[in-house]
């Protein structure tokens, strides 16, 4: 399946994929409403310009073959879409339990700021590529299949 | 400002950041490594120090709401035609400091650019245009010495050369990369400059600071540099490539006369057993034609000639803007003086300094270019503002800078596609300039001055170019 990919040799830790996916999952679908005012109300990236000095990568839900998240989450709201591949997540279901949070082992799910619940990266499925490497402006985020 | 000498008060430019659109995101302030912007903890929103920016646009490139424009600072000091406010503020900056002004890229003061001078030829009625579209366009060129006269003889029938050529370089377009060293750019742009010059079938110039081993696989597409300071000159650096570069900008230490130099070419020669050219890099400056003959005579295959507008990574401001001559006047004046001599087929003659576009590049062939190197426009084509502050060696756009943070904003594999594109580009209009002309090879356009004509020169001017005035 396609996946994001960072390159980290050219992730210039600029943060504009966090801007760019905070904006996608947005009421408004606009950056200055959604960083301004969507943001106080809770709303998150889903991805993480991780840094260590100069090294910065920008890092999402892996959508894992095997999914530690899957396996640990005990409502049934994330599930392992057989099609796509993609590890769908279910809001409505999650009850915040955090079992998922903790067992991934890439950090890559975050708590709801406000909501007893999750968010993490759904790949964007209204678009034919992710936010996030649309808006990368090194091509350090790819969408491919590897 | 506060805690501010007084001087750096006058700065160049001031951010104009739009609050209705920014949204404190502090992307400005990731990108700056001026530290222009800053998160102010107080205010809770980002601030910036207009004096510390050099104008290289980065933010503004990256602000994803459009909210910072950089301007000129518009204070003015009183209308002076003599004391223009540049004076000022270096006198400024040097009672301050006590120091050597430094600047960097090419000499940015407003002396004639004859290029624009120079107007080309179109065909009508008597002489058909080509359309490269439609016809066949020859854009390649061979670089080194040629030979006074062919022998032929006859192999099995069939005839055959029996004159021994001078090695060549082959160019698929009339244009190289300019000499610009590892070191004064980063690895990266190293690696984009050689696959792209490897795709084009063109060469790249290492420039003063070695080569990475990584590189030595371009080695067809390289021209190694053996400058002064001999920063990684051996062996194996010198028959990696494909032609060798000596260049004297300050003394080589060995050299001090054109017998010294011809030592040097020959050393080059049999150091890489006369498989590739030899290529001697001179700056334009005033008796440029006959040190260009004596490097012709020298054994050189190659002549390069560097005018006052070539970029530079770091050089004292004084020397920037008031040494060397205008390369247009140089490479006319050289290309006469080595077909005067009868020894212009000895070598070739290449251009540097200044090139912006294609039209640049026509003309410099029609003066008598073989071919031309460009620096700057590659810089260009890959970010660079031309904001000169290069000696900083902070680069925003991740050029002039070898921090590993700055220096990974050059992904490799988009500067490649952008060198490609851009040369692509001019190729296809150096194509269409020829064809206008009536013209189906750069070969028919090479010191073809009737080609050209000017606009607004003098007629000494005129006489060393060789080309007539408009309407004449």
């Amino acid at each position: 399946m396609k996946r994001v990919y960072v390159n980290p040799e050219v992730c210039i830790g600029c943060k504009l994929c966090e801007l760019a996916c905070l904006t996608e999952h947005s009421q408004s679908k606009d950056l200055i409403i959604a960083y301004r005012e969507e943001r106080m109300q809770g709303l998150l990236p889903r991805n993480t310009v991780e840094e260590s000095g100069w090294i910065t990568a920008s890092l999402n839900c892996r959508h894992c073959a095997e999914p530690y998240c899957i396996q640990a989450c005990i409502s049934g709201a994330l599930t392992k879409d057989a099609e796509s591949g993609r590890v769908v997540y279910e809001e409505e279901q999650c009850v915040g339990c955090w079992s998922c949070l903790m067992a991934c082992p890439f950090g890559a799910i975050k708590r709801h700021p406000i909501k007893e619940k999750i968010v993490k990266c759904d790949l964007c499925p209204e678009r034919s590529i992710p936010a996030c490497v649309s808006a990368c402006p090194n091509q350090a985020l790819t969408f491919e299949e590897k | 400002m506060l805690y501010r000498p007084i001087n750096q008060n006058y700065h160049d430019f001031i951010v104009q950041r739009d609050r209705e659109l920014c949204i404190n995101c502090r992307v400005c302030e990731r990108q700056c490594s001026y530290l222009v912007h800053y998160w102010d903890e107080n205010r809770k929103q980002v601030m910036h120090d207009n004096a510390k920016c050099v104008g290289c646009h980065r933010c503004e490139a990256l602000c994803p709401t459009g909210a910072i424009v950089i301007r000129h600072n518009p204070s003015q000091f009183r209308e002076n035609s003599h004391w223009k406010p540049w004076f000022i503020k270096n006198v400024y900056k040097q009672a301050d400091g006590g120091g050597v002004l430094l600047g960097a890229m090419g000499n940015p003061q407003p002396y004639p650019i004859y290029w624009d001078r120079l107007l080309l030829d179109a065909s009508q009625v008597t002489n058909p245009s080509i359309d490269p579209l439609r016809e066949p366009m020859e854009l390649r060129t061979y670089l080194g010495s040629k030979p006074d006269s062919l022998e032929f003889e006859e192999k099995e029938g069939k005839p055959s050369l029996k004159t021994k050529l001078s090695p060549q370089i082959k160019l698929n377009y009339p244009i190289m990369f300019s000499a610009m060293s590892y070191g004064s750019i980063n690895f990266n742009l190293h690696i984009a400059m050689a696959r792209a010059a490897t795709e084009l079938g063109i060469v790249y110039n290492t420039g003063e600071g070695g080569l990475h081993p990584d590189l030595y696989q371009y080695g067809p597409n390289t021209i190694v540099q053996v400058a002064s300071g001999r920063f990684g000159v051996h062996r194996d650096y010198l028959n990696a490539a494909e032609g060798s570069d000596a260049l004297s900008p300050a003394p080589h230490h060995d050299i001090y006369s054109i017998e010294d130099l011809r030592q040097l070419i020959y050393a080059l020669k049999e150091a890489t057993e006369y498989r590739v050219p030899v290529s001697v890099k001179i700056a334009a400056v005033h008796n440029a034609a006959a040190i260009a003959s004596g490097i012709v005579r020298a054994g050189a295959d190659i002549v390069a000639v560097d005018g006052f507008r070539g970029g530079t990574g770091a050089a004292p401001t004084m020397i920037r803007d008031n040494v060397g001559i205008p390369a247009e006047l140089a490479l006319a004046a050289i290309d006469q003086r080595l077909r005067d001599e009868g020894i212009r087929n000895r070598a070739s003659v290449v251009i540097a300094g200044g090139i912006r576009c294609s039209a640049d590049v026509v003309k410099a062939i029609a003066l008598g270019a073989d071919a031309v190197y460009i620096g700057s426009a590659a810089l260009v084509a890959v970010g660079c503002t031309m904001c000169q502050r290069c000696y900083t060696g902070k680069c925003p756009w991740g050029i002039a800078t070898n921090v590993p943070s700055l220096a990974r904003r050059q992904n490799p594999e988009i500067a490649k596609q952008k060198l490609v594109n851009l040369v692509r580009g001019w190729a296809h209009e150096i194509e269409e300039m020829l064809g206008g002309m009536g013209l189906n090879s750069i070969e028919s356009l090479r010191g073809n001055r009737e080609k050209l004509r000017a606009v607004g020169l003098n007629e000494v001017e005129l006489d060393i170019f060789g080309v007539k005035p408009a309407g004449r």
